[in-house]
């Protein structure tokens, strides 16, 4: 099991121009927040659901960068229909990394479908999206390099993480307006 | 803008083009086809089939983040599976236009559309999308350009509803 935090971290640490990073709702935003702030982030603190499609229409916009989402296993649960549409309108520069903690952490740490039956590499390559596996710990942090960099996507990685509550970390702000605004000015430029 | 074609799914697709939107996404709608297919057909234009309307939202949104506009289609019984989703381009500020085709409300057939057709402009109107609605064929392309400008010129959602009336009911037939 992987301490997701610093692993976050390290992934997005001397990140290239080319990345543009979205989170979902949850401690995935805080996570990414806490890598530092940049203006190549947008993160989600509602809308539970709504941030694999959010990504899809960002890398149908943009096919010259590469968008990683990282994002928890409950808001992957809440719109599971999203990967099947990610898999049959492909792009090949997104990278769904979903921090699966198999709890709602933020709620009190309930159990989520993934600490029972459900496995979201198999629905996700059930889906369509071919490319997908999952990483227990820290030895496939180059593989997993690779492929938000370098491989054709989609792709969608399952990390498996320790269910522990994290630090917030808050983003630059709350107001959404300020938020996209500030996102979109660093694809313009 | 008004009534300039035959058909008036014509209309919605000249507005497109003339407001370069390049999305549109959908749950489809016999309504909708028309357009749809126009669309298909368009190489400038990504349509994309959802699963669930409420995906068209952060798929709409996320495309205008990355600069692109787009357009979610979708009968009047999607438009409730959508309203967490809508929080998203409220509290961005995101524009966001969304075309529903109506059921539910003259001389329907099915009882199940009704609900959702009564609800429709409560449900939208209740999460602060502006309401447009085009009863008669000669008005749909005024009616989507006024929304469409609406949503992209002031950063706020609107939604078109096609009524009934003009589309036309289905009546089913047993057997």
């Amino acid at each position: 099991m992987i301490d997701r935090r610093p692993f976050v971290q390290k992934i997005l640490k001397n990140r290239k121009d080319n990345l543009r990073v979205v989170s979902g709702i949850g401690t995935s935003t805080w996570d990414i927040m806490s890598a530092g702030d940049n203006k190549g982030n947008f993160g989600f603190i509602g809308a539970m659901g709504q941030s694999i499609p959010f990504a899809l229409g960002l890398a149908k916009s943009q096919p010259d960068l590469r968008i990683l989402l990282f994002t928890g296993d409950g808001d992957t649960l809440m719109s599971l229909g999203s990967m099947a549409t990610v898999a049959n309108h492909p792009v090949n520069n997104l990278t769904i990394v979903v921090l699966d903690n198999e709890s709602y952490v933020e709620t009190g740490s309930q159990p989520t479908a993934t600490a029972g039956k459900s496995d979201l590499e198999l629905i996700a390559k059930g889906s369509g999206i071919s490319n997908s596996y999952t990483v227990t710990n820290e030895n496939d942090y180059e593989k997993i390099m690779n492929t938000i960099y370098v491989e054709e996507g989609p792709s969608l990685i399952v990390v498996k993480c320790q269910a522990k509550a994290t630090p917030l970390v808050f983003p630059y702000s709350f107001d959404g307006s300020v938020s996209i605004n500030r996102f979109m000015s660093s694809i313009k430029s | 803008m008004t009534g300039i074609n035959k058909d008036w799914r014509n209309d919605i697709y000249a507005v497109f083009k003339d407001l370069n939107i390049t999305m549109v996404s959908h749950v489809p709608d016999a309504g909708h086809t028309p357009l749809i297919n126009l669309c298909e057909k368009d190489n400038e234009i990504d349509v994309v089939t959802l699963t669930t309307e409420q995906d068209g939202v952060g798929l709409s949104c996320g495309a205008y983040a990355g600069g692109r506009k787009s357009a979610l289609l979708m009968q009047s019984s999607g438009v409730g599976n959508c309203i967490n989703a809508l929080a998203l381009p409220n509290i961005c500020r995101i524009p966001f236009l969304t075309i529903v085709s109506m059921r539910g409300e003259w001389g329907e057939f099915i009882p199940w559309q009704v609900p959702m057709g009564l609800g429709t402009p409560k449900v939208l109107e209740a999460m602060d999308i502006k309401v447009f609605r085009a009863d008669y064929k000669d008005e749909v392309g005024s009616t989507v350009d006024a929304a469409a400008r609406f949503a992209f010129n002031t950063n706020r959602s609107a939604a078109v509803l096609l009524s009934q009336k003009m589309i036309g009911a289905k009546q089913f037939k047993n057997g």
